[in-house]
């Protein structure tokens, strides 16, 4: 009786009795849920592009980002960082495509996914032999992102918005609409989604595999600077990151993982869930349940929807 | 290589010789055993023969899309207007001019028909302008993909997908385009229009075909030269009419000699006469 009255009547008391702290913890769940958004769309860019399961998104994410914040410490204006750090994650695309990719091509999945495993450990043995292991604070007022609140008075009570949480969601916004008009305006958008449909029709009207793959590892590897900057903003810049990336993998599995609708959906999905189960029913597990529960949930996925959300649909002619 | 070249006074008007190539795929499936044409400019030559015979290995040899399948050019060489392509990749290949319509059309099924043909232009680099102008030609030629140009190109009709993926081709101002088996799947009224399209494009641009097909009826109606493939060999060539006049063309791949001889090679080649007929 007790335990029933905790699962399915005490949280909603709570929820309709301090609404406030509801929307907070909903705002709360949402930025987060949009950071695991960004992680798992470089995810999908790289596989609908390619085929190859990006094991080294989540470093990237802390790579970039950690050459950003050393790039300022070593004197560099805020801005220029930025824009050397982009050119690290263009060079580092370049470099993957024709060391990595070019020779593994028509190998097997598994051989690419190792291959993405490697890279995960050189860019962490690279990282912290060049930047240092030590976590890094993001240079927030420096590249001009708002730092501060905003009180929102509403049922009785206030809902704190951190400046820089709006402006994660607001960029993030942006830069999806930016990557949707790309891909459905532009030469180069429309070769991806041509070689993301299929590779060799796609190499046989003289769209070069080579130049494509380069181009979504640049993009994704931009995803991941952009990511990389505004968790750093809200936290640190460290490699601990890593492991909360590995939360996109559950991502993926609600979202499918040639969805980008996908990607945002269940992101923000795992997001919001999992804080307001940690929330309002953590208390029964102990605590602790941030760690596991998208990856229960996706579990779950697995089980009965294995397609995920939005998995594309396969077109099949009658 | 010391092979049948022709001869050097008709070398200019030759666009394409392929020279007693060999290609093994997987590093140990020989599958084409020393294959020779020649495709003079501006002509129409088919490349015969029956399920297996090596017709789309052939082309992708041409086009360089053999390596994406593991199967590699062993011996032999393949020369595009006087320039060995062995070395090129699919992309340059294009750009100087060649390009292949793949069996089965694969059409980029989630992009709209103008999208798919937008794609083939990809290579070019002479303006938006000159693009627009070549999209407006294939419509002119394929009037039914205007009138699709905003679906979904997996939606869409077998026919339709084989005109989009020659539509696409054209796009990228091809000298030469590779076309292998335009008509499979498709009812025969449907196949003789695309074929007629065929046609009127090589009349008008020049551009010039090799095509691979099963349906011989159809090929040879259209093609000015013809070669015909049995397991990795060419064991025939010559004209149209001179092929649509041999008797064993008219046996075995057009369905109308007498009985008494079975194959070039093998008895058991009968089986497939159901198949080259149906
Ligand atoms: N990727 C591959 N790996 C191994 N063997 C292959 C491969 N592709 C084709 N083959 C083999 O090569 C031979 C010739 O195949 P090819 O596709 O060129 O024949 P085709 O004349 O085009 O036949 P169809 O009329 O059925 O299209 C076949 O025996 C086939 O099994
Ligand atoms: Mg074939």
């Amino acid at each position: 009786m007790e335990l029933l009255n905790s699962i399915f009547v005490a949280p909603f008391v709570d929820m309709a009795a301090y609404p406030d702290f509801l929307i907070q913890v909903i705002w709360e769940g949402f930025v987060a849920g949009v950071l695991y958004s960004l992680i798992a769309l470089g995810f999908v860019l790289i596989y609908k592009a390619s085929g190859v399961f990006n094991f080294a998104q989540g470093i990237m994410v802390v790579f970039s980002a950690l050459a950003l914040v050393s790039l300022h410490e070593a004197g560099v204006p805020a801005w220029l960082a930025v824009v050397l750090a982009i050119g690290i994650m263009g060079v580092l695309a370049v470099s993957i495509e024709r060391l990595v990719l070019r020779k593994l091509v028509n190998q097997h999945d598994a051989i690419l996914l190792m291959a993405t495993i490697g890279l995960t450990l050189i860019l962490k043995g690279v990282g912290e032999l060049i930047f240092g292991g030590e976590p890094k604070p993001m240079i927030t007022e420096q590249l001009g992102l708002p730092t501060g609140s905003t009180d929102w008075e509403v049922f009785d009570g206030i809902v704190i918005f951190q400046h820089i949480d709006i402006a994660a969601a607001v960029i993030a916004v942006l830069m999806v609409m930016a990557l949707g008009v790309f891909f459905s305006k532009t030469r180069i958008g429309r070769a991806l989604r041509a070689v993301a449909d299929d590779h060799q029709a796609a190499l046989s009207v003289g769209i070069s595999l080579h130049q494509i793959w380069a181009i979504v590892w640049f993009a994704s590897g931009i995803v991941a600077l952009v990511t990389g900057i505004m968790w750093g903003a809200r936290s640190e810049v460290s490699f601990a990151l890593e492991i909360i990336a590995l939360k996109a993998l559950a991502v993926l599995i609600l979202g499918g993982f040639t969805s980008i609708p996908g990607a945002i959906v269940g992101g923000l999905l795992i997001g919001i869930g999992e804080k307001l189960f940690e929330v309002y029913w953590g208390a029964l597990f102990g605590s602790g349940v941030e760690a596991w529960f998208a990856y229960v949930l996706a579990l779950i996925f697995l089980l009965f929807r294995p397609q995920g959300l939005f998995g594309e649909r396969i077109i099949e002619r009658v | 290589m010391a092979d049948k070249t022709p001869d050097s006074q008709i070398q200019n008007d030759i666009i394409l010789s392929v020279n007693n190539i060999e290609v093994i795929y997987d590093h140990v499936i020989l599958v084409l055993k020393g294959v020779s044409l020649h495709v003079p400019k501006g002509g129409i030559v088919a490349i015969l023969g029956a399920n297996g015979a090596g017709k789309t290995t052939t082309l992708k040899a041409i086009s360089n899309l053999l390596h994406a399948e593991r199967g590699e050019v062993t011996k032999g060489s393949i020369e595009f207007r006087g320039e060995e392509v062995q070395s090129l990749s699919p992309n340059e290949l294009v750009r100087r001019g060649c390009i292949q319509v793949m069996e089965g059309r694969h059409c980029f099924g989630h992009l709209s028909i103008e999208e798919n043909l937008l794609t083939g232009a990809f290579t070019r680099k002479d303006g938006n302008a000159a693009i627009k102008k070549d999209l407006e030609m294939v419509y002119q030629y394929f009037p039914r993909l205007r009138e699709r140009k905003g679906s979904q190109a997996g939606y869409t009709s077998g026919g339709e997908q084989q005109m989009c993926a020659i539509g696409r081709a054209l796009m990228s101002k091809p000298s030469m385009i590779l076309l292998d088996e335009p008509s499979m799947g498709l009812a025969p009224q449907l196949v003789e229009e695309i074929f007629d399209i065929v046609k009127q494009l090589n009349v008008d641009t020049g551009v010039s075909f090799l095509l691979a097909e099963q349906n011989t009826n159809i090929a040879l109606k259209y093609a000015t030269y013809g070669y015909i493939l049995e397991s990795g060999r060419v064991v025939l060539d010559g004209t149209g009419d001179e092929l649509r006049e041999n008797a064993d063309v008219k046996e075995f791949y057009l369905g109308t000699g007498g009985e008494e001889r079975r194959s070039f090679r093998t008895v058991k080649h009968y089986k497939r006469r159901k198949r080259w007929l149906a």
